[in-house]
């Protein structure tokens, strides 16, 4: 039971590293967007679920509930990351912000 | 397993630095919003990673449900006010 | 799947429609807000419990037609397919983070990606169908929608030309038939 809740902190760890390297590394702005909401998203997901895992090694109704409470952060981003990304596109394209692309460096 | 917890903590807080090199010298507005979005969905394990650490998980996680929705408010309001700043970003799109 | 809609909403539009379709929004509306004060309290004191209820009944009272709008009969049969709907989004989001990861690790990555934004049309006509499929291509990583109308025009960004490729087929497809519609 605690190597699976190891082995999901772990791969949300490296699913968080990735959202930072990307973020650090993209050329523009817009494709910063990409590993900033998403990999963001799973990486919560992914340890959320150990830590629900974890909390469940006592069962009773409230570890239950406490469990169910934690995958409600999972829902909540799951619904609200896409929301915030687009917002935040919406935002740039509106301020006439271009975007990165190869042929224009090459040119 | 609260070793392993506490290590999981000092990890999330090595990439927060990563963020925050974003969000203090982003070229524009906009990324420096991307690098505050990044930090506060690491914060919300941090704040249950914290909960596990003093067994009080019971509190931490309200506290770390009113930070997710603290977030996406957060982000969702700049990004609105950030709309009318027609033409700011212009000269900042060099490479 | 659109003419039997229409039927179940005639066969309801006998008996005082509005009355109906407002009271079956309420009662789900209610039902979810007395869930999550349940799972938000955790504690089964009687006090608690009738506050909870009284509590959720006001909001449910007020607020019926903000969560569930436009309700039809044919409501918990698209609610079961969306259910079923969920799995695969999910094990996409898992398949497509990997593509995205490989891209953030990779030490060519300025020549591997090639940003550009696509614009396709689609024949979705309810709001929710379109903004569930603008949140299923935003949450699919290596796409984000820009803009999406009532009309059902799209514009997306790209990170990578395979991941643009992919893009109005098979998503479309389901989206389309859990929500009933034609593409």
């Amino acid at each position: 039971m605690d190597i699976l809740v190891v082995l999901f902190l772990i791969t949300g760890l490296f699913f968080f590293l990735g959202g930072a390297v990307g973020i650090i590394r993209m050329p523009d702005f817009y494709s910063r967007l990409h590993p900033a909401g998403k990999l963001d998203t799973l990486g919560i997901f992914a340890m959320v679920t150990g830590l629900a895992i974890y909390n469940l090694h006592h069962f009773s109704l409230e570890a239950l509930l406490l469990s169910i409470k934690m995958f409600l952060i999972v829902f909540f981003v799951f619904l609200s990351s896409p929301t915030a990304t687009h917002s935040i596109v919406d935002a740039g394209m509106r301020a006439g912000l271009r975007h990165w692309t190869k042929k224009k460096r090459k040119g | 397993m609260s070793t392993f917890f506490l290590s999981m903590a000092l990890g999330l807080l090595f990439l927060m630095l990563f963020s925050m090199y974003r969000a203090l010298f982003g070229p524009t507005v906009l990324d420096r919003l991307i690098g505050v979005n990044a930090i506060g969905s690491k914060t919300v394990i941090l704040l249950l990673l914290i909960g596990f650490l003093y067994e009080r998980v019971d509190m931490f996680v309200d506290i770390a449900l009113a930070y997710a929705f603290l977030n996406f408010i957060t982000v969702l309001v700049a990004s609105r006010y950030f709309h009318k700043r027609k033409g700011l970003y212009e000269e900042s799109f060099m490479d | 799947m659109i003419v039997s809609n229409n039927g179940v909403a005639k066969k309801a539009g006998n008996t005082r429609p509005t009355f109906y379709k407002s009271f079956f929004s309420f009662l789900i509306t209610f039902v979810l807000m007395f869930l999550s004060w349940i799972v938000l309290s955790g504690k089964f004191d009687s006090l608690l419990l009738w506050l909870g209820g009284i509590s959720s009944f006001f909001v449910a009272y007020y607020f019926y037609d903000l969560l569930f709008p436009a309700m039809e009969s044919g409501y918990v049969k698209v609610f079961f397919r969306f259910i079923a709907y969920t799995p695969w989004l999910i094990w996409e989001i898992i398949k497509a983070n990997f593509h995205l990861l490989y891209l953030a690790f990779h030490p060519r990555m300025k020549e591997l990606i090639d940003p550009h934004i696509i614009t396709f049309k689609t024949h979705l006509k309810s709001d929710i169908a379109i903004a569930t499929l603008a949140n299923s291509i935003t949450l699919t990583p290596g796409t984000i929608t820009v803009t999406a109308d009532s009309d059902g025009v799209f514009r997306v960004h790209a990170i990578d030309s395979e991941s643009a490729e992919a893009l109005p087929g098979i998503m479309l497809k389901k989206v389309a038939k859990v929500f009933g519609e034609e593409i």
